[in-house]
């Protein structure tokens, strides 16, 4: 492992953890903006965070250990999703010992942990979010690893910093797979991030909500973990798709320290851009009733095959 | 002795032979279940952990590439049986891989039978003991046997001795009904073995291992003689549409026979599907990859579906089995395919991929399943718990030892069967025909729907019956299990961890097989010891060490500074109840209830019988019933038909003379 390549590993790693409250921070402000409203501050996430560690944690008489574990384990995972994800540059240690299919398997191990936290209690809201996070959950994983297929086909490879390298180098044309699994990304991203067509993140106590749902007796430092995992689980799933779909401007290959550097107001500017067409998505589209959302999502996997189908039969 | 231990072979025979004996000796004292319990069944566990040595021995000592010489040096002729038919045994690669299988298995099994089968059972103690001994011989005689005659004994031997545990309870009309229909689909599935048999002795009348190798057949026999292998051995793994015996069966069984079938006899029938289409067919055909790959997928699906639907849960765990022997039945297809490709020139490191690899996941697969099935029924309340409503179960679980959580680790984070089997059909994508070339992602679509419903069935079995509320009154009277039980369990969970753990060692030991079938094997240089590279050009890489380690440090990490920078202080007070008197068990959900999604989406999946009240009902009941639709369509019309052939038989038997001498006059007139 050479120093150039720890520091990538530990650049990228302290980036995700410092800018995901501020990017979440940032998709609501746009929202505010966009519905009218008087925008909260940018920071205001981290100050919720702040506010939450602070607290004295409340917990249900019922509780077992699980669910005192599962907000660390969430939190983990998502720092661990974010060591493996090339934002920045593509020289990630870690990322070879798991790919993009482990990538996925790692956020499935988030969301089994958080539903069966959920589900530890025993109260309906909690049982209710566990079992709608697995439903979307079990339908936007297979639309997801197609999207790798596709974008590791193309490759030839399904470790994700390569995957993000071969797809910059290729000229500069897009293709039509990627830009169907482009859409059926975007979709899925919607879902599993607790995002407006499928569950509405501004909501609290409400029938249809579903993440909320399995957070209601989490407090303190817990909620502030949980919450800060969610940010974490956003700020990840963005930079797949930049690492998938628009993967210029990252310090590619054997890339020193002032590439890296450079990297860094690319992703800013990729992640103010991505915020505000986040925030559109959310304004202008209603959300779904809970049944309705396995059809967005199998919507999402139609385009995903979409995509494979495009690639082998036009090779492209 | 030094004679008898000097090769693997004769030393498993010794093993084998001791299981015999130690069953007999449950005789001895035949309604002592403290006997069985406390000596028979240990030492059976210790005899399986000598197999399971003695097949990593046989393994690692089969020579890479196969001379005569040393091809006769793994076999062994005894002079038992019909006159003229002595039995001819042999330990090779393959059967080594599954003798390991057998013993790594049963040990786990035993100890937690021990446990288990202290309390009285229907069938008496020594009797079980026999039976349990018997069954678990006949399947290491299943691996060993190298004609098709001691092949078929050992084969009917486990059929009939895992029918009689199947029925252990059998006072029980229901479980009687189960133990029919396992019996009679085995016997329809050993006469697809029988023909399958006769057609590969290809007129040369010989029925050993040896004369079916060189026999050459015709296109057409050959094809005829693996389809019959596969509905034969089909009909044992469960696959689609032969699965029905499957639900029925494995619940009906107690816990350790139905971890025993499912983990260890099912891949019985995936030994058997290897042996005939790789080692004793020798050259395939594209096609014959097709069917089972088509057959497994759907399985997969139809399995995993009903799964998520179900709400006795040692069902579920059978559905989930389905699973299973599809990995295998795909690892076949894979390689058959693959060997076709290989015929027009694809590159050799490939081929040896796609037999190796799914070979490994398997593996994986199958303890992972095996530890489920006994763990359930740990919170077992009773011998008639199978009528239980399942969804009990809950608060108890919460004392529970490492055993359980090292399963679920093992199941969820170290996804490595599917990580295996996703590459194989990601980047396999170079067999000749372009139609097969288009279907190959959408079967590692239709792996990642079904890798990610498992996900689902595993949240909703562990939360449904180890999490929330105690959804039942009998759950005051429960009680952990025993101290053998929980050993029992720990070694499989431990099992199953050191697979997900050293991928590498074990797909390098499996390479070995691979060479012997001459197939190939996962090229292995250069990587370092914790790395696993199935296909180096791709560079696609997994070390569930590193990823392990990663994912604890992160945790571990959090859980330090959280703890450094803040106060620790927790006050408990009671669930958030939306300010309307307490939370009861009854608002959670059922099993059913958690399985309402599934049961809406794959709804052509299930013939199911709903009944909803109306908004006007004074006492609404809400029921439904999920039933199988190939039951209904294929095995339903099905029964007029056998009733009827079975009167023209009846009609004939009538035991008057006149007929009898008809018969004669016909066969005389044929003849």
């Amino acid at each position: 492992m050479r120093p150039i390549e720890l520091f990538t590993q530990v650049l990228e790693v302290a980036a995700a953890l410092l800018a995901a409250p501020l990017y979440l921070g940032w998709v609501n402000q746009c929202r505010a903006w966009l519905q009218n409203r008087s925008a909260p501050s940018v920071l205001q996430v981290y100050r919720g965070i702040r506010k939450l560690f602070h607290k004295d944690a409340i917990i249900a008489a019922g509780a077992s250990p699980l669910f005192r574990l599962a907000p660390y384990v969430v939190f983990g995972t998502m720092v661990a999703a974010a060591a493996i994800i090339p934002s920045m540059g593509t020289r990630l240690p870690f990322a070879t010992a798991a790919d993009a299919i482990a990538l996925v398997g790692l956020f499935a191990t988030a969301r089994v942990f958080i539903s069966l936290a959920a589900m530890d209690i025993g109260t309906p809201f909690g049982t209710l979010g566990a079992r709608r996070e697995m439903m979307v959950g079990f339908l936007a994983e297979p639309a997801l690893l197609i999207v790798i297929f596709v974008a590791s086909l193309i490759s030839m490879t399904t470790a994700l910093p390569l995957i993000s390298e071969r797809l910059a180098t290729q000229a500069l044309s897009l293709s039509p797979s990627l830009a169907f699994t482009a859409v059926a990304f975007t979709m899925v991203l919607l879902a599993e991030n607790a995002r407006i067509p499928i569950d509405n993140p501004a909501t609290h106590l409400e029938l249809t909500m579903i993440h909320e749902a399995m957070l209601l007796e989490y407090s303190a430092r817990h909620l502030a973990l949980m919450e800060w995992a969610a940010a974490l689980k956003l700020f990840n799933y963005t930079c797949v798709g930049f690492a998938l779909f628009i993967p210029w401007g990252a310090a590619m290959g054997e890339a020193g320290p002032l590439e890296l550097l450079g990297a860094i107001p690319i992703l800013a500017l990729k992640l103010a851009v991505a915020g505000v067409a986040l925030a559109l998505i959310e304004t202008v589209s209603a959300e779904l009733r809970v049944f309705r959302a396995p059809e967005f999502l199998a919507t999402a996997f139609l385009f995903a095959v979409l995509g494979l189908l495009v690639h082998i039969l036009l090779g492209g | 002795m030094s004679a008898i231990l000097g090769s693997p072979l004769s030393a498993i025979l010794l093993v084998l032979c001791a299981w015999l004996v130690v069953g007999l000796a449950g005789l001895l004292r035949p309604n002592s279940a403290a006997f069985a319990c406390r000596l028979l069944y240990p030492l059976g566990a210790l005899l399986a952990l000598a197999l399971a040595g003695l097949g990593l021995w046989g393994l690692l000592d089969s020579p890479l590439q196969l001379t005569p010489a040393l091809a006769a040096a793994q076999q062994l002729t005894l002079p038992i049986g019909l006159p003229d038919l002595p039995m001819h045994l042999r330990c090779d690669a393959l059967s080594s891989v599954f003798l390991v299988l057998l013993g790594g298995a049963a040990a786990g099994i035993s100890i937690f039978g021990a446990g288990y089968f202290r309390g009285p059972q229907g069938t008496p103690a020594g009797l079980l003991c026999l039976q349990y001994h018997l069954f678990l011989a006949s399947m290491g005689f299943v691996l060993l046997a190298d004609d098709a005659y001691s092949f078929m004994v050992a084969w009917e031997t486990m059929a009939l001795s895992s029918y009689f545990l199947v029925v252990t309870d059998h006072r029980v009309a229901e479980i009687r009904k189960a133990g029919f229909l396992y019996l009679v689909i085995a016997h329809v599935g050993a006469i697809g073995i029988l023909l399958s048999f006769g057609v590969l002795q290809g007129g040369s009348w010989q029925f050993t291992f040896d004369a079916m190798r060189a026999a050459q057949l015709a296109p057409a026999a050959a094809g005829a003689a693996f389809l019959l292998a596969l509905f034969g051995f089909g009909a044992k793994a469960g696959l689609v549409p032969f699965h029905v015996w499957l639900p029925e069966a494995h619940p009906a069984a107690p816990s350790p026979v139905s971890a025993l079938m499912s983990g260890v006899m099912l891949k019985m029938a995936v030994y058997g599907m290897l042996r005939v289409s790789f080692d004793l067919l020798g050259g395939l055909n594209w096609w014959w990859g097709l069917v089972p790959i088509t057959l497994g997928l759907f399985s997969a699906l139809y399995g995993i579906v009903f799964a998520a639907a179900q709400t006795d849960m040692k069902r579920l765990l059978v559905d989930r089995e389905h699973r299973h022997p599809v990995h295998r039945d795909r690892a076949c297809a894979r390689v058959s395919r693959r060997r076709h490709a290989g015929a027009r020139g694809a590159r050799l490191a490939r081929r040896a991929l796609s037999r190796d690899q799914p070979r490994v996941h398997e593996e994986p697969a199958v303890p992972r399943d095996r530890s489920r099935a006994p763990r359930h029924r740990r919170t077992a309340l009773g011998p008639s718990r199978r009528f239980d409503p399942p969804h009990a179960l809950g608060r108890l679980a919460h004392a529970r030892g490492g055993a359980r959580d090292c399963g679920a680790a093992a199941a969820q984070w170290f996804r490595l069967p599917e990580w295996l089997l996703l590459q194989a059909f990601l980047f396999s994508h170079e067999v000749a025909h372009s139609f097969v070339n288009m279907l190959l992602p959408m079967g590692a679509g239709l792996i990642a729907l079904v890798a990610a419903l498992a996900g689902y069935v595993m949240v909703k079995f562990f939360g449904v019956i180890f999490l929330g509320q105690a959804r039942e009154s009998g759950l005051a009277q429960a009680h952990d299990p025993g101290l053998l039980e929980r050993a029992g369990l720990v070694w499989l969970a431990l099992a199953c961890l050191a697979l997900g753990l050293v991928p590498a060692q074990v797909i390098a030991a499996l390479s070995r097989v691979g060479e012997q079938l001459r197939i190939g094997a996962l090229p292995q240089g250069g990587t370092p010891w914790w790395l696993l590279v199935p296909i180096s050009d791709r560079q696609a890489s997994y070390a569930p060490l590193g990823f392990l380690l990663l994912i604890s440090t992160t945790v571990l990490l959090t859980m330090m500074f959280v703890g450094l920078l803040y106060h620790r202080r927790v006050s408990r007070v009671p669930a958030w109840d939306c300010g309307f008197g307490p939370l009861n068990a009854r608002m959670q959900d059922t099993a059913e209830g958690f399985g309402q999604p599934i049961r809406q989406l794959f709804e052509p999946f299930f013939a199911m019988q709903r009944h909803l009240p109306t908004p006007f009902d004074a006492e609404p009941r809400y029921q439904v019933t999920i039933g199988d639709p190939i039951w209904n369509r294929l095995y339903a019309p099905l029964k007029p038909l056998v009733m009827r052939v079975a009167g023209g038989f009846y009609w004939l038997q009538s035991g008057r003379i006149s007929t009898y001498l008809l018969y004669a006059f016909v066969t005389l007139i044929v003849l």
